[in-house]
């Protein structure tokens, strides 16, 4: 049986770790509640520039423009959404396994790497790391989404790419998050019939409309992306910690047990030997 | 007869910009100024960063909005701006400055200076000194 001194020992060791746990559980619900509230308040702006040129493509179906046709390019960019830090839970790998389980061929990938874990586990793999930005993931604005968006957008119009893609978390909920892997460009027209309320007038040519409402379009789901995987990455590691926490209570337990068992025992045979020794004396 | 007023929305990627009632919107396009009243033909138009006026039944607001695009629907217009701003939330010292140094720029003319940008971004100066007047 371990010594009294080596439980205690292993006790409050186990006891530190489950104090920094359970504060890092408390920041992350703290920023969780922001990030939350931030995504939230995006969410309808980016829905209704969904619709809109989801709309906006049904009624021109003649158009002929480079954002909806895509390039000749086999190449293919991912901007891939994960965080600077560990500790939350499979919340990076997730993100990496969406572009490692191999739809898309290695070879053809320019990854655009925003977060330090994704851009680390997938040089590690052998992908071509284009850009790295990971700075913006800790308060992502408006701005670094469009500076993003127009790196992107440049080398599709220069031709070095065919399509944009994006890999990001998702946010459903507090305890629901999933990976996603999305395709930005060429726009995709949804299935199905949907309600036309009344034919759509251009004030500006359809193109001139086209070239400009695509960035603003690609731009805002960057963001709308970078906010919802700020949310998941602090929500994943509220319930990482979470759970690490709930486990150091138990071995905390177990040991104490331990402890107070391997103390019994100290104290019964310290009697015993009293008494053994008191027996031989008299 | 058309209804008299008509839903405005207005949102920015940051917030809900606005929502309610107007009888009249008047901003700035890409193709001019114009002024909007209920019963309008659905039209989709790109924003310029410009003065955004909305006369409602006790007064008007004045916003300033900058470059997005607006779906006019007959009963309400719905405005997709990358930011917006009521007059109270102007910085004039901040804004006559990036004014002179967008003026500055496109004077300038270096060749690696981005026009296009330089230029949005003084419209975006003016538009918001123009609308604290």
């Amino acid at each position: 049986m371990a010594s009294m001194r080596d439980i205690k020992r292993r006790k409050s060791s186990i006891q530190s770790t489950g104090q920094i746990t359970k504060a890092m559980k408390l920041v992350s619900t703290v920023k969780l509640q922001k990030a939350k509230v931030k995504a939230e308040q995006t969410r309808p702006y980016s829905n209704c520039m969904y619709d809109t040129v989801q709309s906006i493509l049904e009624r021109c179906d003649t158009v002929q423009h480079p954002y909806l046709q895509g390039g000749d390019s086999p190449k293919k960019a991912v901007i891939v959404l994960t965080s600077n830090r560990g500790l939350a839970g499979g919340y990076n790998s997730n993100v990496v396994k969406l572009i490692t389980r191999g739809e898309l061929a290695n070879e053809d990938l320019d990854i655009y790497a925003v977060g330090k874990k994704g851009k680390d586990a997938l040089a590690r793999a052998g992908y071509n790391i284009k850009m790295d930005s990971s700075q913006i993931v800790e308060e992502p604005t408006y701005a670094d989404a469009a500076a993003l968006g127009r790196v992107v957008l440049s080398s599709f119009a220069k031709g070095e790419i065919g399509e944009i893609w994006i890999a990001y978390t998702s946010f459903k909920n507090t305890v629901m998050h999933e990976p996603r892997l999305m395709k930005l460009l060429p726009v995709e027209r949804e299935e199905g019939e949907r309600q036309l309320e009344a034919p759509m007038n251009f004030e500006a040519e359809e193109e001139s409309i086209l070239d400009m409402l695509i960035p603003n379009y690609i731009t805002s789901l960057i963001y709308g992306g970078l906010l919802e995987a700020s949310a998941s990455e602090n929500g994943a590691r509220m319930q990482a910690m979470d759970s690490a926490t709930s486990n150091a209570e138990e071995m905390i337990e177990d040991l104490t047990l331990l402890y107070n068992r391997a103390r019994q025992g100290s104290i019964t045979q310290e009697l015993t030997e009293i008494i053994a020794g008191a027996s031989a004396i008299s | 007869m058309a209804e008299k007023s008509f839903s405005i929305k207005i949102m920015t990627p940051e917030r809900d910009f606005y929502e309610g009632e107007a009888l009249m919107a008047e901003f700035n396009t890409s193709e001019g100024e114009i002024g909007v009243y209920p019963a309008h033909i659905p039209m989709t138009v790109i924003l310029k960063p410009g003065v955004l006026t909305l006369t409602q039944e006790d007064g008007k607001k004045t916003a300033a909005l900058h470059t997005g695009f607006a779906q006019i629907m007959p009963d309400g217009i719905t405005f997709l701006a990358e930011a917006a701003e009521w007059p109270g939330e102007i910085d004039i010292a901040r804004a006559e400055a990036a004014r002179e140094r967008a003026e500055e720029r496109i004077r300038e003319h270096k060749e690696d200076t981005d026009i296009a940008r330089a230029e949005i971004a003084l419209q975006r100066a003016i538009a918001r000194i123009e609308t604290l007047k």
